[in-house]
């Protein structure tokens, strides 16, 4: 199993609590799941909203993973891990596959508040 | 500027919508630079009246507008709204923006968000096309995502800052339960507090029939109309019926048109008055028709644009049927100056009626209208709304100095005492003539009165119409001893009199020849009896003529023979003779 790189583009909405809430969240799951192959972008809408017009990103804060294909947008504060997981194909089941990863995120602890379980 | 101030003041604080009726409801239009809530069922035009506001913007305000799509991708509500005519391509250029915000169905979401990307975004679009207007259509699509209830909260104070910032005039659309009166669900409920001014929508279905209604609910620091007001989405979009609103009411005049009878003329002082509204009630077979038929006619002659709107039956019957008494109406629908309508393919409400009857009067320019019959109207679900119709129908012919004929069908049930007829619109019109039957004799007649006509003198007698091939006419019924006389009756009344009338004549002049006779012969008995007289006369002249000569003979014999005698005592002898 190659090692891809995980490439992600976050736009968040300046200093606003859910966009800095994103940023701790992604860092951390790159940090647990994906360490050493990910980049991560983040852009501002406020200071380029342009940007924000062009590429559609109307809710903030929202997650775009280019690569690998297919790319995927994940909007919120990305507090429930899970379901990104899954996505980004290192859900819970891949990693029993994959002895190679450790399973010792399988539950996120960090940040996540009991309303945002859904 | 010499506009007053307070028409200034309007200006700058309501932005037209160019929506007709709407902008009259609300004294103008929606609060400029503030934010108008939208709340209706599905299917209730929410979507339609936002573009239109926008579309009205651009194209006459001079307002750039921003359409933010939470529900449908703009390609649809742009082809959707094609039907319309707006042009909406030309606009997209640079005076009308659509921004596609539907949720992706294949998001992933992860926590809560906020719509601040969305509103930067808006923030960058509107700087460069200089954005006065903006629509967020169904806004609770968008906000559904957001589970936690202080979130959607958030949210909706988060736009409504961005908004009251940026100074747009916006619209912001959202759902109701529709047989719920505009209730709209509780999370969104306190937006109606929030924003200042709210508008309702809703779409009920009475009896099969649609019925759409707005209110403004609430208008901070103005004015409006604070009752439901029938709409209609129509060929060229939203439509608000309201009433005619005072002054603006068309010139009042004293010109007469004809009605198309010669007689009726005369009853009614001259004609119709131009512009207003006549009422022809009748049973059927009264010869409604014909009688408007008449009217459309001589309008044509006249030249004068007319609208024949039949709900009856297919416009080419009613040129056939009127044909046979002798209205040739075929001649004008070929030059153009009567347009026939069938009614009959119009479906649904009594609005849809009454737009459509006035977009074709105003295509066709028409200054003669005839709707026959107007009681069509309220059937089928439209009892509650019809009155209404009529009376702006009424109201806006009257606006636009339409000369209206309507008929109204009294049912055969109802009482014959001519009580009302069924939309009350009697009430309405200016003149209100009355067809009845008369049955006698084993014959039906029909009779025609004038109920009223106001401001003209008008035969309060009722009279016989007549139809035939020439085509109507009007005359005077036979009344005697207080009965009135129509049809074949009144003919054999007729006759009867003028035949004792002759035979009284002749028997007049036998009299007079008699007695000249008679005159004649005493004259002649006169005569005679006046000779008679003469001859008895003369011999009585004769008799004592002839007694007078005996005595003088006597005497002069007595005197002869005394002398002859000698005699001497004379005297006694003469006197005794004497």
């Amino acid at each position: 199993m190659t090692a891809a790189v995980f490439t992600f583009r976050l736009y968040i909405a300046g200093d606003a609590p859910n966009s800095l809430q994103a940023i701790a969240n992604l860092t951390q799951i790159c940090e647990t799941h994906l360490p050493d192959r990910h980049e991560i972008e983040i852009v501002d809408v406020l200071q380029d909203p342009k940007r924000a017009l062009t590429e559609a990103i109307y809710m903030t804060p929202t997650l775009v993973t280019d690569s690998p294909y297919p790319g995927h947008r994940i909007v919120g504060t990305l507090s429930n891990t899970e379901p990104i997981l899954q996505i980004l194909g290192l859900g819970a089941a891949q990693r029993r596959k994959f002895p190679g990863l450790k399973d010792r995120d399988a539950a996120p602890q960090l940040l996540r508040r009991p309303e945002e379980a859904m | 500027m010499t506009a007053a101030p307070s028409t200034r003041l309007d200006f700058a604080t309501k932005s037209p919508t160019g929506i007709t009726g709407l902008d009259e409801i609300t004294g103008g239009g929606l609060p400029r630079g503030r934010t108008t809530l939208l709340v209706g069922g599905s299917g209730s035009g929410k979507t339609i009246l936002a573009l239109q506001f926008l579309v009205n913007g651009a194209q006459d305000c001079d307002e750039p507008g921003i359409f933010v799509a939470f529900e449908e991708t703009p390609a649809r509500i742009i082809s959707n709204a094609k039907t319309f005519g707006w042009n909406l391509t030309q606009l997209q250029q640079n005076k009308l923006y659509f921004m596609d915000a539907q949720p992706q169905p294949d998001l992933v979401q992860s926590g809560t968000f906020d719509l601040s990307g969305m509103l930067a975004a808006l923030g960058a679009k509107i700087e460069e096309m200089g954005a006065r207007r903006i629509v967020f259509d169904a806004l609770d699509i968008m906000l559904a995502l957001l589970v936690d209830p202080v979130a959607q909260r958030r949210e909706i104070y988060r736009l409504h800052a961005w908004l009251l910032e940026h100074g747009l005039t916006a619209i912001v659309t959202l759902k109701a339960d529709s047989d719920d009166g505009g209730a709209i669900s509780q999370p969104f409920g306190f937006m109606q507090f929030m924003v200042d001014c709210a508008v309702i929508l809703n779409h009920t279905v009475v009896l099969g029939v649609s019925q759409r209604n707005l209110r403004v609910q609430k208008y901070r620091g103005s004015s409006f109309d604070e009752n439901e007001s029938p709409f209609l989405i129509g060929k060229s979009g939203f439509e608000v019926a309201v009433t005619r609103t005072l002054g603006r009411g068309g010139e009042v005049t004293n010109e007469r048109v004809s009605s198309g009878v010669e007689r009726l003329d005369t009853m009614l002082g001259g004609g119709y008055y131009r512009g207003a509204s006549v009422l022809i009630t009748g049973f059927p077979g009264t010869a409604k028709t014909t009688l408007s038929g008449a009217f459309a006619e001589e309008a044509c002659q006249r030249g004068e644009r007319t609208m024949f709107v039949s709900f009856d039956s297919d416009s080419n019957e009613v040129i056939r049927n009127l044909g046979s008494v002798g209205i040739q109406l075929n001649r004008f629908v070929e030059n153009g100056c009567l347009r026939m309508v069938s009614a009959r393919t119009i479906t649904g409400s009594a609005e849809t009626y009454l737009v459509r009857i006035k977009t074709l009067a105003k295509e066709h320019r028409a200054r003669c209208l005839v709707v026959d019959p107007v009681s069509t109207l309220s059937k089928s679900g439209n009892e509650l709304t019809a009155h209404s119709v009529a009376e702006r129908l009424i109201d806006w012919s009257k606006a636009e100095g339409i000369t209206l004929v309507c008929t109204s069908l009294l049912d055969e049930m109802s009482s014959q005492s001519e009580a009302g007829s069924p939309l009350q619109i009697s009430t309405l019109a200016d003149t209100w003539i009355h067809l009845n039957y008369l049955v006698q004799a084993g014959e039906r007649n029909r009779g025609m009165s004038i109920i009223k006509s106001r401001g003209t003198a008008h035969s309060n007698q009722v009279r016989e119409l007549i139809l035939s091939d020439a085509g109507i006419t009007v005359t005077d019924t036979y009344t005697a001893g207080g009965e009135v006389l129509m049809g074949t009756m009144r003919w054999e009344k007729e006759s009867a009199e003028r035949h004792a009338c002759e035979v009284a004549a002749v028997e007049a002049k036998l009299r007079s020849v008699r007695l000249e006779a008679e005159e004649a012969e005493l004259h002649a008995r006169v005569k005679s009896l006046q000779v008679e007289l003469a001859a008895k006369q003369t011999e009585k002249e004769v008799l004592a003529r002839s007694a007078e000569i005996h005595e003088q003979e006597l005497v002069s014999g007595r005197d002869r023979m005394r002398e002859l005698r000698g005699s001497d005592v004379a005297p006694e002898a003469s006197s005794v003779t004497r």
